[in-house]
């Protein structure tokens, strides 16, 4: 076997400059052959998806929307230690602190918390640093499995404890499962 | 002239006048859908059921868009073309029989705004006048990209008429009239011209693709080479104006495909349902066949536009000069030789 033969892919083919023939010239046959390739395509199951009525499956690692959790007690675990907003590389996380009070220990976890917590989603690139640094297992990108929606004004993207925080139902339905295993 | 003639006609054009903006409007629907289903995408479907309302929608954005005009001399050409377009797109539908007749309040209406003789040559007249409004358009924008989309497109339409002309006169001498009203009557039943002339038809609907600036022929307004062609420096309505232009002119030529080949308001058993079901009933059936055939081309149309690839501009002129003119001759030389038979077997003796 000649070096021109072999074809290790298996795909391989000879380029041929061979006049074409009449029929070939008149392109209509190769015409029609495209057309019934186009067709084809037309009755095909689609590519795309209606967006906000369906929704893709997520991957399991899938870093989407953050949320800040709460532990089974429905307390948040955040101590606004600052550590993810130093690891962000994209300087997207701000917070403020604030001591919790007597009468708040059902709410806070730790006895300091983050009085303010906002994330800038259009300077976040989404890396899942800020999870890898947090020490209060409180910041998490793979829980929520939501992606962040398009808006009109910069302002909106800034998400606040309102956005981010890991609502009661779910903390609820989420320690009931613990509970039953 | 009585002045329930005048009434009768001006209710048939305002049908046709709005049938024609109807279609041009749901044609650019049609487009985005059947791109959309050709590359396994789902298309316009937030405005309306399916995206109905998506014509309107477009609408609105373009009446409430900013107008631009450039810093062109040529301010009074720069507004008329788009005018021009879009009259010589909505003038040619005046010849077309839409249907036989309806008997209706003990008259006979003609469902035709006016069946003159000369019907097709009266279309491909407006449709060159179609030329002036993209030569005005482009030349007035005082572009250079306009100016050269300009160029080709009346060149290309002025090429591709010749060739349109000499297809459609072996057809003639086939029927013996220009009437367009003659000719779907001779095509009753499923005698259609295109058993007998495929050719000519082939022919034929090369040229209105050419002639309609429709892919691969869309020279005029290639995105790749000349952003928008003759209509780069258009904004808002004006712009809009050419795009509607563009498809009442694609709703029209393929109008004209199924009148002249594809037996136009005629379906078969059309005889048996007039006896049958009546006359009126027989021809309201004739027009859904007609708008049956139409939307078919329209649709080969957007089929082709997301199948073919434009062609370069010299091979465009090669196809119109060297091949299908030559071909349309040869096709009339056949049909002349086909039809006098009988004269030329006698002069033979045989």
């Amino acid at each position: 076997m000649s070096i021109q033969e072999i074809s290790l892919s298996g795909r391989k083919k000879l380029v041929s400059n061979k006049e074409m023939t009449f029929l070939e010239k008149m392109y209509l046959i190769a015409i029609l052959k495209g057309l019934g390739i186009t067709i084809k395509h037309f009755f095909r199951k689609k590519a795309t998806i209606n967006y906000p009525e369906q929704v893709r499956e997520f991957s399991p690692v899938y870093r989407g929307r953050h949320m800040l959790k709460r532990d089974e007690q429905g307390r948040e675990n955040c101590t606004a230690c600052g550590l993810c907003a130093l690891s962000c590389p994209a300087e997207a996380i701000t917070m403020k602190a604030a001591e919790r009070k007597a009468d708040e220990k059902h709410l806070y976890r730790e006895e300091k918390y983050a009085s303010i917590y906002e994330i800038n989603m259009l300077r976040c690139i989404f890396c899942g640093l800020c999870e890898e640094a947090c020490p209060k297992d409180a910041i998490y990108l793979t829980i929520s499995k939501e992606l962040v929606p398009a808006n009109y004004d910069r302002e909106d993207f800034i998400f606040g404890k309102d956005k981010l925080v890991m609502p009661l139902e779910m903390a609820i339905k989420n320690t009931q499962l613990k509970n039953s295993n | 002239m009585d002045s329930t003639f005048i009434i009768e006609k001006s209710v048939v054009i305002l049908v046709v006048f709005g049938v024609t903006m109807l279609m041009a409007m749901y044609s650019t629907w049609a487009e985005r859908k059947v791109a959309a289903y050709l590359q396994d995408r789902v298309g316009p479907n937030r405005a309306g059921w399916g995206g109905l309302f998506q014509p309107l929608a477009d609408g609105l954005k373009l009446f409430a868009k900013e107008e631009f005009a450039p810093n062109t001399p040529n301010q009074f050409l720069f507004r008329v073309g788009p005018g021009i377009a879009m009259a010589t797109a909505l003038m040619t539908s005046a010849v077309i029989p839409w249907g036989d007749r309806l008997h209706l309040f003990g008259r006979d209406i003609l469902l035709q705004a006016t069946d003159i003789n000369v019907g097709i040559l009266y279309i491909f007249g407006i449709v060159s006048v179609g030329v002036y409004g993209i030569m005005i358009g482009g030349w007035a924008s005082n572009n250079k990209f306009s100016l050269i989309g300009a160029i080709r497109a009346a060149s290309q339409m002025v090429s591709y008429e010749v060739a349109m002309g000499l297809s459609i006169v072996a057809l003639l001498m086939m029927t013996g009239t220009l009437s367009l009203k003659e000719i779907s009557e001779q095509q009753a039943g499923m005698n259609w011209n295109v058993f007998y002339q495929p050719i000519s038809f082939l022919i034929f609907l090369i040229c209105a693709f050419a002639e309609t600036n429709r892919t691969p022929f869309d020279l005029a307004e290639c995105e790749t080479e000349l952003i928008g062609g003759y209509h780069t420096e258009y904004s808002s309505m004006r712009m809009g104006f050419y795009l509607f232009a563009e498809y009442a002119n694609m709703f029209i030529s393929s109008t004209i495909l199924a009148v002249l080949f594809f037996g136009g308001y005629n379906y078969p058993g059309m005889s048996w349902v007039a006896e049958n079901w009546g006359v009126n009933l027989a021809n309201i059936i004739g027009i859904g066949a007609l708008f049956v055939k139409l939307c078919g081309f329209i649709f080969f149309y957007m089929w082709v536009r997301w199948t073919i690839p434009r062609f370069r501009y010299d091979q465009l002129m090669h196809l119109g000069w060297r091949i299908l003119i030559p071909l349309s001759i040869i096709n009339i030389m056949i049909t002349g030789v086909v039809i006098l038979r009988g004269e030329i077997f006698a002069y033979l003796g045989w």
